[in-house]
C-alpha cells in the first residue's frame, strides 16, 4: 500500500497532457477547413456542394462506422439499417408537419430510440456472427418499412415539403445541414472519446478481459457506442432524402452503404477519427476518376480494402501517424517528464 | 391440402439452405471466422458451371462436376494466400477482408455477366415432379436437391469423426496449439477445411441454379439464408444446420402460404426469436 502511494504521488508530479502546441494549430486548422466549407455556398455552383453533400454523407456514416467498430470492436454490415430508418424518418415526420431539415436532427433521436431494443438482440451475437446478424436486422427494417404503404411501400416515394423552397437556396440549406451533420458527428465522437466513457473504450479495445476486471463495464460501454453510431447514419439517411429528394427502400437499405463505411474506414485506418476523413477523400477521388467505368470503382476500393485489412491494418492514417505521429484530434495522452520536458514521450492511446 | 404441400416444399427447400449452410458452418467450427463472400461464391459457381455448358455443350449436371473441384481449389489457394494472412492479424481483418471479396465478385461477374438474370437450363428435370395428389407434387430436382443435402452432411460428419484428417481438423479446431504439437500442420488443416465448404458451396449454388434464376447480386441473400440455418440449428453442429434449413425453408413456405409478401420476413423472424429466446440454437453442438 505504500510503496502504491509513494508512486501515485509521485505519478502526481508528472504533468500528463492530450494538447500541445501542434494540436492547437491543428484545431485551428480544422477550425477554418469548417468555416471555408460553410462559406462555399455563397462562392461555388451547386453541382460542387452536390456533390460535397455526397462527400459529407459518406464522411458522416465512415466516422460512425468507424467508432463501433475501431472503439468497441463491432463489426457492423447492418449500419444500412439506420440509414434507411433515418431517411424514412424524416419522410414520416414531414407528413406529421415536421420541417424536413429539423427532421434530419430528429431522425437522429428516433435512430437512438429504435437502437436501444435492437442492440438487446445484436448483442446475443459476438464478432463475426454480430457482422451477420446486424445484415439480418436491417432486412427486417426494409421489410417492415415495405410493408407500410404510407410510406411508398415497395416503390419508394418523393419529400414533397421542400418543393416550396427556391432550387438555390434549397441546395444550399441542405449543404449547411449535411455540413453542421458530419461536423457534430466528428466532434460529437471526438467528445465521447476524450470522455470517461471513452477512456473505457479504449480500454476495452486493447484488453477485453483487464478492462472488466478492472470494473469497467463493457456492455454499456458497446452499448453506447452502438446508439451513437445509429443516431449518427440517421441523420445521414435524413441527409439521404433532403438531398436526393426521394427514397426507396431497396436503396436506402441496401448492404452498399456498409460496403462504403468499410471501405472507407479500412482504408483510412481504423480506430482513428482522422481516418475516416483520409478514407473519405481517397474514396471520392477513386468514384470520381472511375466515374465512366462503370462499377470498376468499387472492384478497385474493394481490392484496397481486402489489402487494407490484411497487409496494412492501420489503413493510411496510423501508418501516417506510426511513422511522424501526426494527430488532427488530441485523443493521445503525452506524458510530459521534468526530466526530459523537452522531448517529451509519446504514450499510445 | 395445401398445407401439406407448403410443408413438404418447406422441408425440400431445407436441404437446399443446409447445403449452402454447411460449409459456413464448417469453417466457423473449424476456424471461428465468418466468411462473408461465401453465398458470392456459390453465385460464383453458378456463373461458372453457366460457361462451362455454354462453351462445351455439356449438360449442367457435367458442368457442376467441373466446377465443382474448380471452387475446392480456390478455396485452399484462397485459404493458404489471403484468409491465414488475415487471421494472424486480428479478429477484423478476416471479415473486412471477405467482405472485400464479396464485393469484388459481384462487381466483376457484373461487369463479365451483365445483370440479366440467367438460369441453367437442365431440359424435361426441371418441370418433371412425382405427383402424389391433386395439389401435392414434389418436383424431381428438389428431393435431388435434399438428398444430396443430407449425403453431404452425413458424410461430412463421417469425414469428420471417422477419418484421420477429420480427426485432427476437430482437434485444430478444439484447442490449435495442442493440435500443432501432436504434429497437426494446422494451415493445410484449415485449407483443407476451406475447399470443403467452397465445394459445398459451389454444390448448392449449382443446384440453386438449376432450380431458379440468378444474377450477380443474389449472393448475400444466399448467404444470409445459410447464415440463419446455421444459427437456428445451432453453431458448429451439423446435424443442428439440416434441422436449421428445414425450420428456415418450413417457416418460409408456410408463410408464404398465408401471403407470398411475407415469405423473407418469417425467416428473418424465426431466426431473431431463436436468437432472443435459445441463442445456443436448435440443437447445439457440445450437448450431443
Amino acid at each position: 500500500m505504500a510503496i502504491g502511494d509513494a508512486l501515485l504521488a509521485r505519478a502526481r508530479d508528472i504533468p500528463v497532457r492530450r494538447a500541445g502546441r501542434s494540436t492547437r494549430w491543428t484545431t485551428v486548422g480544422l477550425g477554418l477547413v469548417v468555416v471555408v466549407l460553410a462559406y462555399l455556398p455563397y462562392v461555388a455552383y451547386t453541382t460542387v456542394t452536390d456533390r460535397l453533400v455526397d462527400f459529407l454523407m459518406l464522411l458522416t456514416m465512415a466516422t460512425m462506422w468507424n467508432l463501433l467498430a475501431g472503439y468497441a470492436g463491432l463489426v457492423s454490415v447492418g449500419q444500412q439499417a439506420y440509414v434507411g430508418l433515418g431517411a424514412y424518418a424524416v419522410l414520416q415526420l414531414s407528413d406529421w408537419g415536421v420541417q424536413p431539415y429539423l427532421g434530419v436532427l430528429l431522425a437522429a433521436a428516433v435512430c437512438t430510440v429504435i437502437a436501444l431494443p435492437t442492440s438487446l438482440l445484436a448483442f446475443r451475437l459476438r464478432g463475426d456472427y454480430f457482422a451477420v446478424g446486424t445484415w439480418v436486422i436491417a432486412e427486417v427494417y426494409r421489410l417492415l418499412i415495405v410493408r407500410d404503404g404510407d410510406l411508398g411501400g415497395g416503390s419508394g416515394r418523393s419529400l414533397t415539403t421542400l418543393s416550396g423552397l427556391d432550387h438555390t437556396l434549397r441546395e444550399a440549406l441542405t449543404y449547411w445541414v449535411a455540413l453542421a451533420v458530419a461536423v457534430l458527428a466528428l466532434l460529437g465522437c471526438y467528445l465521447l472519446l476524450r470522455s470517461r466513457l471513452g477512456l473505457a473504450l479504449t480500454s476495452v479495445r486493447d484488453n477485453e478481459t483487464a478492462a472488466r476486471s478492472a470494473g469497467v463495464d463493457v456492455r454499456r460501454a458497446k452499448r453506447v457506442v452502438y446508439l451513437v453510431s445509429a443516431a449518427g447514419c440517421g441523420s445521414a439517411g435524413g441527409v439521404l432524402l433532403v438531398s436526393s429528394l426521394n427514397v426507396h427502400p431497396d436503396t436506402a437499405f441496401s448492404v452498399q452503404w456498409s460496403a462504403y463505411m468499410i471501405f472507407i474506414a479500412v482504408i483510412g485506418g481504423i480506430g482513428y477519427l482522422e481516418g475516416a476523413i483520409v478514407g473519405s477523400i481517397v474514396f471520392f477521388a477513386v468514384q470520381e476518376i472511375f466515374a465512366n467505368y462503370g462499377s470498376w470503382y468499387l472492384i478497385l476500393l474493394g481490392a484496397l480494402a481486402v489489402i487494407g485489412a490484411v497487409w496494412l491494418p492501420r489503413g493510411l492514417w496510423g501508418e501516417l501517424r506510426a511513422r511522424t505521429g501526426a494527430q488532427l484530434f488530441p485523443l493521445r495522452y503525452r506524458v510530459d517528464t521534468p526530466v526530459t520536458a523537452a522531448t517529451p514521450v509519446p504514450v499510445e492511446r | 391440402m395445401a398445407w401439406v404441400n407448403a410443408v413438404v416444399q418447406g422441408i425440400l427447400l431445407g436441404g437446399l439452405y443446409a447445403l449452402f449452410a454447411c460449409g459456413l458452418s464448417i469453417v466457423f467450427g473449424v476456424m471461428r471466422i465468418v466468411n462473408l463472400a461465401h453465398g458470392d461464391f456459390a453465385v460464383l459457381a453458378a456463373f461458372l458451371a453457366y460457361s462451362v455448358a455454354d462453351a462445351t455443350g455439356l449438360g449442367p449436371f457435367w458442368a457442376g462436376v467441373i466446377v465443382i473441384p474448380v471452387l475446392a481449389a480456390v478455396g485452399y489457394l484462397l485459404q493458404r494466400v489471403l484468409l491465414q494472412r488475415s487471421l494472424g492479424v486480428g479478429p477484423l481483418a478476416t471479415l473486412l477482408a471477405t467482405f472485400g471479396l464479396s464485393v469484388i465478385i459481384q462487381n466483376v461477374l457484373l461487369q463479365t455477366y451483365s445483370a440479366d438474370a440467367r438460369a441453367l437450363d437442365i431440359g424435361r428435370l426441371a418441370s418433371a415432379s412425382l405427383r402424389i395428389s391433386g395439389q401435392l407434387s414434389i418436383s424431381y430436382l428438389a428431393l435431388i436437391t435434399f438428398v444430396l443435402a443430407v449425403v453431404v452432411l452425413v458424410g461430412l460428419q463421417l469425414y469428420l469423426s471417422r477419418t484421420r484428417t477429420g480427426r485432427m481438423l476437430r482437434a485444430s479446431s478444439d484447442d490449435p496449439e495442442a493440435a500443432r504439437l501432436v504434429g497437426a500442420d494446422s494451415r493445410h488443416l484449415y485449407g483443407i477445411a476451406t475447399s470443403i465448404a467452397f465445394a459445398t458451396v459451389a454444390l448448392a449454388g449449382v443446384m440453386f441454379a438449376m432450380r431458379s434464376s440468378f444474377d450477380p447480386s443474389i449472393g448475400p441473400t444466399r448467404l444470409i439464408f445459410a447464415f440463419e440455418a446455421v444459427v437456428i440449428g445451432g453453431l458448429g453442429s451439423l446435424w443442428g444446420t439440416l434441422v436449421g434449413g428445414m425450420v428456415l425453408g418450413l417457416a418460409q413456405t408456410v408463410a408464404g402460404q398465408f401471403d407470398p409478401a411475407l415469405t423473407l420476413l418469417a425467416g428473418h423472424v424465426i431466426f431473431l426469436a431463436v436468437l432472443a429466446f435459445r441463442p445456443q440454437g436448435l440443437i447445439p453442438a457440445r450437448s450431443t
